[in-house]
């Protein structure tokens, strides 16, 4: 017993030195080189970030090693949580965003990289995610948002003789006349996960009723409510949506609707630019997307544009400079290139010219163009309170599409909720 | 052997103690601490907590963001724990006492098989069914169908009035065989002599299982309904794997233990919140210490265990 102390007392002894003698060595080459880990929730990015990012970065910065670990999306938070609170979390932390990473960064577990340079690459907009209210501190790199819309089977359009729907009455004709055939269920969508109602349907749809960013800010600012006829509506559009959804759609998963599409079953796919990736490996036809359809008196495309990840520093990593080296190269037009065209769908916030390659997500990329950008409306400061906004948007538009509640009670409801602790909507 | 009255006996303490230190340490402790962080709020941004007493509870209760979710989620968890007490436990005494009817064939096959579901992880039983039921995929529409009853098909996971009902009987598919198997154990523990001289008195089987049998596995019956209850209290996984954090349709399927998840958690873009999480956890622990005190005071004082 004695000797088995002695030699873990010798092994302990040898790596605190060890460490110690690393430490006091700092960059020196012939150390082992640096680890820096990274926090993620994109378990299905492992193999590009393994196979693609980091060795593009490990070319100019041979001496640093990075590690890609990633968890389970729906425990991200939770754990991460706990690991910050423990010490044990990774240097560089991937960054949901909004009041979940500000909440962090307020608790000191993001490090501030307002000044980091190339920073300036990115807009204001872009950077809005990852800032204090005021915008005055930056605590994460923005990496990609995702753009909405409805990606369809071209195939299926090709043979039914259909086109591309530009206002509300074209996509409802559209809907119509895959109906009436009969062969093909017209909207692959469901809502027994809930938040499909919310984020492919009221938020995909809604920034052409709202006019993007001016209904988003307007409700920040306690001008517009969702009683206000521009909200409405886009409840009355989810809640016509129910009848060309599949039969028994109030129990179809998230996973039945992507594999239902990608099985050639159905025509449209009410979509977010992420699902471009697993589309092209498993549907074997042909794929086009439409933004949005216009409502009546609307001449002006408006697209949910979200901005959605983002990597920030743990400010008590033990290689801060290193992993400020990293989140410098982040900005550069060479990640945003690489970002962009290996995960299609996730598109590059920085203002680099860049060029994507995948059609499909060129098609998304182009609506910037023609049309204005704005994020989800529940995302910024009105998720804060009690009850929760981005909850109820969730609950009550599926309850909207099964037909439970009318749209006009969906309004009402979440602007009780709303003026029940956001003062400037009281 | 002769016990010599008072003596300490020291090795008593020191048989007791490794027990005690890990169940002190990874139980009691971890128990107290949630019971403390439910008198606290958090303050300020930096995660500091300070005592406010009762608040929590007060809010949890009677204030109006919170107290319909908490009340919705009990009133939820009560119908689940009756379902499983109507259905789980007499499917449970149903099979067990046919497993003890007589000589059977294949008897030790078909007690594995009927345990079988309840050695499933909780994941695959949710996916199982949630597949089954599956108004694309699912073989039910079909299965009905062939009894020409197809248009009794509904997509019963995600209907608001049939959702938690559907929920109730998949956990008592999974579950029945614990009842089943403590009702086995205590039904071949019956002496055959005593159902012998019945039978020699001439009752009949129907009348030897209610008036002998059932009186004797009587004490089994209340240490079933007390697992079912804390099982069902306590339950989780399932609604969390089948409808989510959120518990849908329209909260239909929340139960305290999603509840609790979603207050302590949080929720996509609602922060979770320990303090609160802490008090919802204090509420479970109550109500299942009440309905076990319940039955140790009221059940078990009453129904005496027969010798045998």
């Amino acid at each position: 017993m004695r000797k088995i102390i002695s030699l873990v007392l010798v092994v302990v002894v040898a790596g605190l030195s060890f460490a110690g003698g690393g430490q006091e060595a700092g960059g020196a080459a012939v150390e082992p080189s640096i680890t820096l880990t990274i926090e993620s929730w994109r378990n299905d990015d492992l193999s590009i970030w393994q196979d693609v990012i980091i060795p593009a970065f490990n070319e100019q910065y041979p001496d640093i090693e990075v590690v890609f670990q990633p968890l389970p999306p729906a425990e991200y938070n939770s754990a991460l949580n706990a690991k910050l609170e423990g010490g044990s979390a990774g240097d560089l932390i991937t960054a949901r965003p909004f009041d979940a990473s500000l909440s962090l960064y307020q608790k000191g577990y993001l490090a501030n990289l307002t000044d980091l340079p190339g920073m300036d690459n990115f807009s204001d907009v872009a950077k809005s995610a990852w800032q204090t209210d005021d915008g005055a501190e930056t605590f994460a790199v923005p990496m990609a948002s995702v753009i909405h819309g409805f990606i369809y089977n071209k195939d299926v359009f090709d043979e039914l003789n259909l086109e591309e729907p530009k206002t509300v009455d074209e996509f409802f004709a559209v809907l119509d006349a895959i109906k009436d055939e009969g062969t093909y269920v017209p909207l692959a969508m469901g809502t027994a996960d809930l938040w499909e109602a919310a984020t492919m349907g009221f938020q995909n749809i809604g920034p052409n009723y709202w006019n993007g960013e001016e209904g988003r800010r307007g409700l920040i600012e306690g001008s517009e409510g969702f009683t206000d006829p521009q909200y409405i509506p886009v409840w009355e559009q989810l809640a016509r949506w129910a009848g060309y959804m599949p039969n028994g759609f109030e129990a179809q998963t998230y996973p039945d609707s992507q594999n239902m599409f990608t099985l050639g079953r159905a025509a449209i796919y009410p979509a977010g630019s992420w699902e471009i990736g697993l589309f092209n490996q498993q549907a074997d036809f042909e794929m086009g997307a439409f933004p949005p359809p216009l409502p009546a008196g609307q001449n002006t495309l408006y697209i949910s544009d979200h901005t959605d990840i983002a990597l920030g520093m743990n400010p008590d990593t033990p290689h801060p400079e290193e992993a400020r080296l990293f989140l410098e190269w982040m900005t550069t037009e060479e990640f945003a290139e690489i970002y962009s065209n290996q995960l299609p769908g996730f598109f590059s916030l920085s203002d680099h010219a860049i060029t994507i390659e995948d059609p499909l997500a060129q098609v998304f990329l182009q609506w910037r163009q023609i049309g204005e950008s704005t994020i989800r409306n529940s995302y910024q400061i009105l998720s804060r309170g009690e009850p929760n906004l981005e909850n109820d948007l969730w609950n009550y538009s599926a309850q909207v599409i099964n037909g439970d509640i009318t749209p006009e009670e969906a309004g009402q409801m979440t602007q009780d909720g709303l003026d029940q602790w956001y003062e400037p909507q009281r | 052997m002769t016990v010599t009255g008072n003596r300490f006996r020291s090795y008593i303490a020191v048989f007791l103690l490794p027990a005690t230190a890990i169940y002190t340490m990874f139980l009691i402790y971890p128990l107290l601490g949630s019971l403390g962080l439910s008198l606290q709020e958090t303050v300020g941004q930096g995660g500091q907590t300070q005592f406010v007493g009762f608040a929590n509870f007060r809010r949890l209760l009677t204030n109006e963001n919170w107290a319909p979710g908490f009340w919705n989620a009990l009133g939820n968890n009560v119908y689940f724990f009756v379902i499983h007490s109507l259905v789980q436990n007499p499917i449970g005494l149903l099979l067990a006492s046919l497993l003890t009817a007589g000589k059977l064939r294949g008897q030790n096959s078909y007690r594995t098989a009927l345990f079988m579901p309840t050695m499933l992880s909780v994941v695959i039983v949710g996916f199982i069914w949630q597949l089954i039921l599956s108004p694309i995929w699912g073989v039910a529409e079909g299965f009905l169908g062939a009894l020409g009853l197809e248009n009794w098909f509904k997509p019963w996971l995600g209907l608001r009035e049939s959702a938690l009902t559907a929920l109730s009987l998949i956990s008592v598919w999974q579950f029945y065989g614990i009842p089943m198997m403590l009702f086995y154990t205590g039904l071949i523990g019956i002496p055959d002599e005593l159902i012998e001289s019945a039978y020699v008195d001439g009752a009949s089987g129907w009348k030897i299982f209610w008036r002998l049998k059932f009186p004797l596995i009587l004490p089994v019956l209340g240490i079933v309904t007390v697992l079912t209850f804390v099982g069902n209290f306590n339950a989780f996984d399932l609604i969390y794997t089948t409808q989510g954090t959120l518990a849908g349709p329209d909260f239909s399927t929340d139960i305290l233990g999603t509840y609790f998840f979603r207050v302590f958690f949080g929720h996509q873009l609602q922060l979770g919140n320990p303090t609160m999480g802490a008090t919802v956890a204090t509420m479970m622990f109550l109500i299942i210490l009440a309905g076990v005190l319940t039955y140790m005071f009221a059940w078990r004082r009453r129904v005496e265990t027969y010798e045998m």
